[in-house]
């Protein structure tokens, strides 16, 4: 099974290294040459230094036979973008995206999109946490 | 007419200036503080700062009204096409125009189904290839909504055009010559016209028939 990870930050590079141990084929892309250094010293995949909305980093990458899309970049609209050209150009069958921002994320995963917001995650544990010291008190 | 136009820069706020001045309304959204504060004193209450990728920014910009236009002419791609697409498909703008920044990035925009869009770098690089004598195929225009292309084909030297009249012209179906450049004069493209090497043939196609056309041509 092949993955490109889009964004080799915090979350990608850790996506990255997981589906690396798992026996996946994974290439990671990321505009900063030395975002490989988070893949540790052991990384076996591939990296293409690059922007995600550049088509000819994308090809280059193997996105057109990838099984699945991570896209993590620290923009949201570039993640936006990349995410729908991965689905819709490129055809891939499992594609998720980190978005920050909690509104974009609701209309996009309304229009069918994969989405994963921490934020709203962080509100609900927050949440959460209160509401139990709320209970105990 | 109301328009919402994302992004202060050259672009947005001389367009923003020029509808006002024929009684536009306009609302322009600027994320930049000192570019914000700058249009403030030229536009008043109608310039709001904000990200205007933000949903909230553009539901106090008055998104939900909905604008007969929604402009986006930031210098960032990604943020024009969000724009656009949460104009379009969450709020029902019918009409949206979204600038290009960057060539390579226009195929995204086709693709999202985002048009009309404007490439200032594209449209220079039209005129130079205009200006640079060349065996091939120049396009002029591109009509996305009716599907068809206007394009310049010059009548290469011993070429299958040179010689022939326009009715004796193999082309593709989907393309006809609608007239011809001869020095400097454009002459209507009757089927008895004898075409000649230098002249400029103006012809209507579509899109998908342009390697064909070109082919038909051999042209480079």
């Amino acid at each position: 099974m092949k993955a490109i990870i889009i964004g080799c930050g915090r979350v990608g590079s850790a996506v990255a290294m997981e589906l690396d141990r798992n026996g996946w084929d994974v290439t990671a892309i990321d505009e900063k040459e030395d975002a490989i250094d988070r893949l540790g010293t052991h990384w076996a995949g591939g990296f293409v230094q690059g922007h995600g909305m550049d088509l000819a980093v994308l090809r280059e990458s193997g996105i057109e036979d990838a099984d699945a899309v991570v896209v993590a970049t620290n923009g949201d609209n570039t993640n936006i973008v990349v995410a729908q050209v991965a689905r819709e150009r490129f055809k891939v069958g499992c594609v998720v995206v980190r978005l920050l921002d909690p509104a974009r994320a609701d209309f996009y995963r309304e229009r069918g999109l994969h989405v994963v917001c921490p934020t709203q995650h962080a509100i609900a544990v927050i949440q959460e946490a209160i509401r139990c010291a709320e209970e105990v008190s | 007419m109301y328009v919402l136009i994302a992004g202060g820069g050259k672009v947005g706020a001389n367009v923003a200036r020029t509808l006002l001045r024929s009684g536009h309304e306009v609302t322009l959204i600027e994320s930049s503080r000192d570019r914000y504060e700058r249009l403030e004193a030229e536009f008043e209450h109608q310039v709001q700062r904000g990200d205007a990728t933000e949903i909230s920014t553009l539901e106090k910009a008055g998104i939900r009204r909905p604008p007969d236009l929604v402009l986006a002419v930031t210098g960032d791609d990604e943020d024009n096409l969000v724009i656009c697409q949460l104009a379009q498909v969450k709020y029902g703008v019918e009409k949206v125009i979204a600038r290009v920044n960057d060539p390579r990035n226009q195929p995204h925009f086709d693709l999202l189904g985002i048009s009309p869009t404007v490439c200032a770098t594209s449209s220079i690089l039209g005129l130079v290839e205009h200006e640079v004598p060349a065996h091939g195929l120049i396009p002029l225009l591109e009509l996305k909504r009716d599907n068809l292309e206007i394009v310049e084909i010059p009548v290469i030297k011993g070429g299958p055009a040179d010689g022939t009249t326009i009715g004796r012209l193999r082309l593709p179906t989907g393309a006809s010559v609608i007239a011809v450049l001869r020095a400097g004069n454009a002459e209507p493209a009757a089927p008895d016209f004898t075409l000649a090497a230098g002249d400029q043939m103006l012809a209507i196609v579509k899109p998908d028939k342009v390697d064909e056309l070109r082919k038909a041509l051999a042209l480079t």
